[in-house]
């Protein structure tokens, strides 16, 4: 385990770990999340965190940050010093740590100046704020690490490179500046997800500002969900799985096949097998898709045929999760086009309206801000798509109305069936039901769905499968977007698989599986990456 | 799923409501009816004091008359505040309607229902104006309302060159304030019917439907088709509309337009209209309940009036009925999720 050469370590060899975690665990309600992890985190090392969602890796790094308590038993030594345990929160800045989450934390209305010292004016000891000489450090901090930018500008006026870099060089100088003043050590950089929607050169930009301050001695942890930058940026790498610390391996000796192997845990099918061709021509298909494009999603075309659960699925920030809100306008599209029957759609001019006037329906991930009105009662929320149906010559024919909302509540078996309740009176999986019965009172041919069964219990989670299966057999053309491979595996017939934007991968018939879909997505980026241009890709035919 | 699966949890759930339903039924009712029982309370409190003063039928008559001005400018706020957007502008398009009639009626002798047009067309149009700044700027409607109904009062001050404008047509008085149905003037009839209209609108039309959905859940609304931006609009034009009539009956209740007293209804409209939406439809603007606090407030400062309080108290009523209705109303509306949680 010798400290990498290219870290800078040589002036630093010798010195203890920036963190030395020994049995930290965690459990909420009696259910370990996190199981004895022992990690060290060397000064001058760049060291990759990896993990499916749910690893554990997220609950580890806030632990760190003092957001959760450690469980009894869990130790944690920070450049060689014992810390007692839990840290209060924001105790970290103390201990030379800072955290750069995948949000940023900037203020966007406000300058690259007043952003970078947000955090140390409340400790400010001056009253007053030498503007001047602040401009002038802050220059020369972006100097010092190369890195463009101007104090002046407007945070809003960045591109997300420039923000994320932004957000960086402000970690690392709180980090220095918020140090107290006893503690000594190189301090600790903790990534989360950061380069999660750069374009590629922001992410060169953001691998060269980490190399430059590893170089400097302090320790970056980075988190992703990327082999291939976990490959590139990192010295070694800590893979989490179901809680526990997998394994810590030299990222160079290590091979893509057995990184997979320790985040998704089992051993990989063998490629290839039968496949089934149940794709339809661009002929019989309810929906054709075609270059459709925004900021984040590259030229994707596909067909989507009548009575089929198309799903889709990548890694976090691959694009896969706009579809569904691109198809429905409720966000725009930059280009592409959608054909539905003789009709061809231009996706740029698409709106709510317009895509419900064909038929389409979206159940979105976020039920409580998108889907329904949690302070309306269910029944209004549950017939808001049909309500026109119940207007008679002297208005709304209420009893009807209550009738026709208690036999979809049945049907959908939704608890408890009261119609008068208020939406968010229901749990998780109820909710869901209600959403669903929403749109398919209103008969789409085009179902589009984002993360259907999220923050949902097992057994409402079988009930929507059917639900959406039942959809799919009378004709109704299903999108499924999700994360949850599991999900995917048991709905759909076709699996499309998203990197930076675009197709990369097909599944189909006897290849979806869980574990098929997850190798699929972690090793994508790799076979993608080739440094030159990522055009002509194709949809992965 | 099949119908016996469920028809299982059904009954229990009906079981389980139905035993507890008898103390949140008794609640849940003395809620919606608190503010009428509180009206019930204040004018027995008040009789018993000055039974020959407030008991009499020319203090009720007039009270219910010349209230009505309040009760349509509160129909009228309702409107935008169930679409989710203040509009305080509504006592400037109150005085601006009833400057009109004193301008064009009075001194330049136009036709009285002429003038009543007119007056609709141009609340219409501010409402209208309202909307373009609110929705093609996208501006917090509190602010633009604010300064239009700033804009209005003073542009009626400079209508009226800031004197009182009296001698307004008869025409007009006699249907608003001097005819009587059953003893009480017209004025308050046409209240009674907005307010049921409103109440028809907001409970029995697939439109108002829609624009409570707009004012809850504003990216809801749109995911499901709503045009959200038509609907506030079409409150916000709706509000000065019926707000321009508010002028109107109170140009037919004084007889007279002046410039400044329309400004002294803004805060009793908001007052009325939020603690109307903790009573009869509790967590829920409605006209009902509005209709009943306005009445409430009145008989209220009346009472208190009549007990030789300073004319100041009237300001300490509706001020306080405003903060108390906000809080209650935020109480109510937290209680019912709780509530409705808890089955």
């Amino acid at each position: 385990m010798a400290v990498p050469a290219q870290a800078g370590g040589a002036s630093l060899a010798g010195a203890p770990p920036v963190v030395e975690a020994r049995g930290v665990s965690k459990s909420f309600a009696g259910v370990r999340v996190l199981d004895s992890v022992d990690l060290d985190v060397l000064p001058g090392e760049i060291h990759g965190l990896l993990g499916e969602n749910g690893s554990g890796k997220s609950t580890f790094i806030k632990v760190l940050a003092g957001f959760h308590d450690p469980d009894p038993g869990s130790a944690l030594r920070i450049n060689g010093e014992d810390v007692p345990l839990p840290l209060p929160p924001g105790a970290f800045r103390d201990y030379g740590m800072s955290f750069v989450h995948q949000d940023l934390g900037l203020i966007t209305s406000l300058s690259v100046l007043e952003n970078l010292r947000i955090g140390t004016f409340s400790r400010a000891r001056d009253w007053a704020i030498g503007w001047r000489r602040q401009r002038a450090e802050a220059r020369s901090l972006f100097d010092e690490f190369s890195v463009d930018l101007d104090p002046t500008a407007r945070v809003a006026d960045l591109d997300g490179t420039q923000r994320a870099l932004l957000a960086i060089v402000r970690a690392v100088h709180e980090m220095r500046t918020l140090r107290g003043s006893t503690r000594t050590g190189p301090g600790m950089l903790i990534l989360d997800e950061p380069t999660v929607f750069l374009p590629e050169t922001g992410r060169r930009q953001l691998f060269s500002l980490m190399r430059e301050i590893a170089g400097g001695g302090a320790a970056v942890l980075f988190v992703s969900h990327d082999l291939d930058e976990v490959r590139e940026i990192t010295d070694r790498a800590t893979i989490f799985r179901d809680g526990r610390l997998r394994a810590t391996v030299e990222t160079r000796s290590v091979s893509d096949t057995e990184l997979v192997e320790l985040i998704i845990g089992r051993e990989l099918p063998e490629h290839g097998g039968e496949r089934e061709d149940v794709a339809p021509t661009a002929a019989d298909a309810a929906v054709v898709v075609e270059d459709l494009a925004d900021e984040r999603v590259a030229s994707v075309s596909f067909a989507l045929g009548e009575g089929e659960v198309l799903g889709m699925t990548g890694l976090l920030g691959s694009g896969f999760e706009r579809i569904p809100y691109l198809l429905f306008g409720a966000f725009p599209a930059a280009t592409g086009t959608l054909r539905t029957g003789d009709e061809t759609l231009s996706l740029p001019a698409m709106d709510p309206v317009k895509a419900i006037a064909h038929r389409m329906a979206l159940i979105p991930a976020d039920r409580q801000n998108n889907g329904s009105v949690g302070s309306i009662s269910v029944r209004d929320n549950a017939m808001l798509q049909i309500i026109d149906r119940y207007t008679t010559w002297r208005g709304l024919s209420r009893p009807q109305l209550a009738r026709d909302c208690q036999e979809t509540l049945d049907r959908f078996d939704v608890r408890p069936p009261i119609p008068g309740i208020a939406y968010q009176s229901l749990s998780g999986g109820n909710q869901q039901k209600v959403l669903l019965a929403k749109w398919l009172g209103a008969d789409p041919r085009v179902l589009l769905l984002h993360e259907p069964t999220q923050g949902v219990d097992i057994g409402a989670r079988a009930q929507i499968y059917e639900v959406v299966h039942d959809a799919a057999r009378s004709g109704c053309a299903v999108l499924c977007a999700s994360s949850d491979y599991e999900q995917l595996a048991a709905i759909c017939d076709r699996v499309l698989i998203f990197d930076r934007g675009r197709v990369a991968r097909e599944l189909r018939g006897a290849d979806i599986t869980k574990d098929r879909i997850a190798h699929e997505c972690y090793t994508l980026a790799d076979r993608a990456v080739p440094a030159g241009p990522t055009e002509g890709e194709g949809d992965g035919r | 799923m099949t119908r016996t699966k469920n028809s299982e949890p059904v009954t229990d759930v009906d079981v389980a409501s139905g035993r507890s339903a008898g103390g949140t039924v008794a609640r849940s009712l003395a809620q919606r009816f608190s503010i009428v029982i509180a009206l019930v309370v204040v004018i027995a409190v008040f009789g018993s004091l000055r039974p020959d003063t407030f008991l009499t039928t020319s203090t009720l008559q007039g009270i219910l008359g010349s209230q009505a001005v309040l009760v349509v400018l509160t129909c009228a706020l309702l409107i935008p505040l169930t679409a989710g957007d203040y509009d305080l502008s509504v006592a400037g398009v109150l005085m601006t309607s009833q400057m009109m009639i004193g301008v064009l009626n009075a001194q330049q002798g136009m036709n009285i229902w002429l003038v009543i047009v007119l007056c609709l067309v141009a609340g219409a149009v501010i409402g209208f104006l309202n909307g373009w700044f609110v929705l093609l700027f996208g501006v917090d409607p509190f602010i633009v309302t604010l300064g239009t109904g700033t804009i209005l009062s003073g542009l009626v001050l400079w209508m009226g060159d800031s004197t009182t404008i009296s001698g307004i047509s008869t025409g007009l008085t006699n249907w608003v304030i001097v005819n009587r149905f059953l003893g009480v003037p017209l004025a308050f009839w046409y209240g009674l019917i907005i307010t049921a209209g409103l109440w028809y609108f907001l409970e029995y039309t697939a439109a108002g439907r829609r624009l409570l959905f707009v004012g809850r859940g504003r990216a809801v609304s749109r995911l499901s088709g709503l045009r959200v931006t038509r609907i506030r609009w079409a409150a916000l034009v709706a509000s000065a509309t019926l707000a321009s009539l508010a002028g109107i009956l109170y140009a037919g209740t004084t007889g007279a337009a002046d410039p400044v007293s329309g400004e002294a209804f803004l805060l009793p409209t908001f007052a009325a209209a939020f603690l109307g939406s903790t009573a009869i439809l509790p967590g829920k603007f409605n006209s009902w309940g509005s209709f009943i606090a306005v009445y409430f407030l009145v008989a209220g400062t009346t009472g208190l009036t009549m007990l030789g309080a300073q004319s100041y108290v009237s300001d300490l009523f509706y001020g306080g009925a405003l903060v108390v209705a906000v809080c209650a109303s935020r109480y109510s509306r937290r209680k019912e999720v709780r509530e409705s949680g808890s089955l």
